[in-house]
């Protein structure tokens, strides 16, 4: 493994772990699944035109979580139902338009394929993505229990629930480099939940989520080399290795 | 009028084509108390919601310039193994000075312990008891020194404070700084009596608003309650069964 997977690794595991936290906290794990599918029609245009993927895939999620954001605040409606419907109708689209060459590595990631600028971007956007995550994350908090408690100490929700998407968006585009976009909802959502399992306080449940997150991505990449397998179900499996084992450990 | 805190003029709330709060019209001074009474689904948490600006009303709602509004929500959506504790719940609306939370945590009657505050802080949100949780959020509400206290009462048969009611603390409350004015969404119509300077009942409309020994009466809880009303006590006291 190179230098660069390795740093990529060590910063998209953490930024990743650390987003999924609060999506697991908002109950957002299905949205954060089905999300992930909106990259590929990015991808694969991107692909087509051959420009950046992380551009194509950032793109397409940007017009996915405008449209859950309008969702929520336009209409009454339950949110996960057309969330499952939007994001199916992309899986769709994006495996009929990714060129067959380029489509299992759209679908499960290669990051063998990481460039010394995907490496600095990666490493760029991942900081930038847990500094403004931090500096939201008491509003996100006290809007998560009560809306009207956020809401009357001057938290202005609807944006913040804005900024939070667009967060998750920069984590999965991000992350689909490693983990392809069929995986990369895992890679959001099992750290969380094996954090969630063994800690009490947000601190903790948070830091120990984006820990879990790195060591699943680096220790699954650092298998898959080995074992000369393809890294992002390795990576995947490795986090669910983890989240057994943190069932031994669960408070109750 | 001078020294009025609060002005609410031809207040209506309308849900989709549907009032469900009609023409309230009621003045504040303060340091006063307001009970806000009425049955279930009379308007009253969707008064207080217009009241903090939380959803579209017509007419008008004058606050005193520059105060601080505090709100006490009847319930939150906390789950048992929600990784938060109540320490870290008291800094979400900004950490004040430690002193600050431990005097409001004391004046709850959230008390200290043999390590201090340890015993309550590292807890779970999720594993407090309800009168715990009560405490803490009124606790939460009093941190930054609120001019005014919104508290939207949680069902009656919540047991809030134990021994002490949470009325109890209000007129504590009101010893240490007189100037706290305070608005209580009220199902406790025994306690209406001895707490509140002031009294609005609310079914939809207002159908009262006054000083308590002047505008309630049976007469007046008939027509908020209809056949609800029991006699629980011989000496005028009222609740709704």
């Amino acid at each position: 493994m190179s230098l660069f997977q390795i740093i990529s690794a060590i910063f998209i595991g953490l930024a990743a772990g650390y987003v999924g936290s609060f999506m697991i906290l908002r109950r957002m794990a299905l949205v954060g699944d089905a999300l992930s599918h909106v990259a590929l029609p990015g991808l694969a245009i991107a692909l087509l035109l051959n420009i950046n993927p992380f551009i194509g895939a950032f793109a397409t999620l940007f017009i996915g979580i405008v449209s859950v954001w309008l969702i929520e605040n336009k209409t009454e409606l339950p949110t996960e139902s057309l969330v499952g419907l939007f994001f199916t109708f992309s899986l769709a689209i994006g495996f009929l338009i990714t060129p067959q060459s380029e489509l299992l590595e759209a679908l499960f990631g290669d990051i063998s394929k990481i460039s010394a600028v995907d490496a600095y971007l990666a490493v760029i956007l991942s900081v930038i993505l847990i500094v403004a995550m931090y500096l939201i994350s008491k509003g996100f908090i006290l809007s998560t229990i009560s809306p009207d408690l956020a809401k009357a100490s001057g938290v202005k929700v609807s944006r913040l629930n804005f900024i939070f998407l667009l967060l998750v968006a920069t984590a999965v585009a991000l992350g689909i480099k490693a983990v392809g976009s069929l995986l990369m909802g895992a890679l959001v959502i099992i750290p969380a939940i094996t954090s969630k399992n063994i800690t009490s306080s947000l601190r903790g449940y948070t830091v120990l989520s984006s820990l879990i997150g790195l060591i699943s991505l680096l220790g699954g990449m650092l298998i898959a080399s080995k074992f000369h397998l393809s890294p992002g179900p390795v990576v995947i499996l490795a986090s669910s290795a983890i989240f057994l084992v943190s069932l031994l450990f669960t408070k109750k | 009028m001078p020294g009025e805190i609060l002005k609410v003029e031809n207040l209506s709330v309308e849900f989709f084509g549907q009032k469900v709060v009609e023409d309230v019209n009621f003045a504040l001074k303060k340091g006063e108390v307001l009970a806000i009474v009425g049955p279930n689904g009379s308007g009253k948490s969707v008064l207080f919601r217009a009241l903090l600006g939380l959803v579209p009303y017509s007419g008008k709602v004058a606050w005193q310039k520059n105060i601080k509004i505090s709100y006490v929500p009847q319930k939150l959506a906390v789950e048992k193994d929600f990784p938060l504790t109540a320490g870290e719940f008291l800094t979400l609306r900004g950490a004040g000075p430690r002193h600050e939370t431990e005097t409001a945590l004391e004046e709850v009657g959230l008390h200290k312990r043999a390590k201090g505050y340890d015993w309550l802080l590292n807890k779970k949100l999720g594993q407090l008891s309800s009168g715990q949780f009560q405490r803490l959020l009124i606790a939460n509400s009093l941190t930054g020194k609120p001019d005014v206290l919104l508290f939207d009462e949680p069902t009656a048969g919540i047991d809030i404070a134990g021994e002490e009611t949470v009325y109890g603390l209000f007129r504590k409350l009101q010893k240490s700084s007189s100037d706290l004015t305070v608005i209580v969404i009220s199902h406790d119509l025994n306690t209406v009596h001895s707490f509140a300077d002031l009294v609005l009942c609310l079914n939809r409309r207002q159908v009262c608003f006054g000083r308590p020994h002047e505008v309630l009466d049976h007469q007046l809880f008939h027509h908020l309650y209809g056949e609800e009303i029991q006699h629980r006590h011989p000496d005028n006291h009222l609740s709704i069964s």
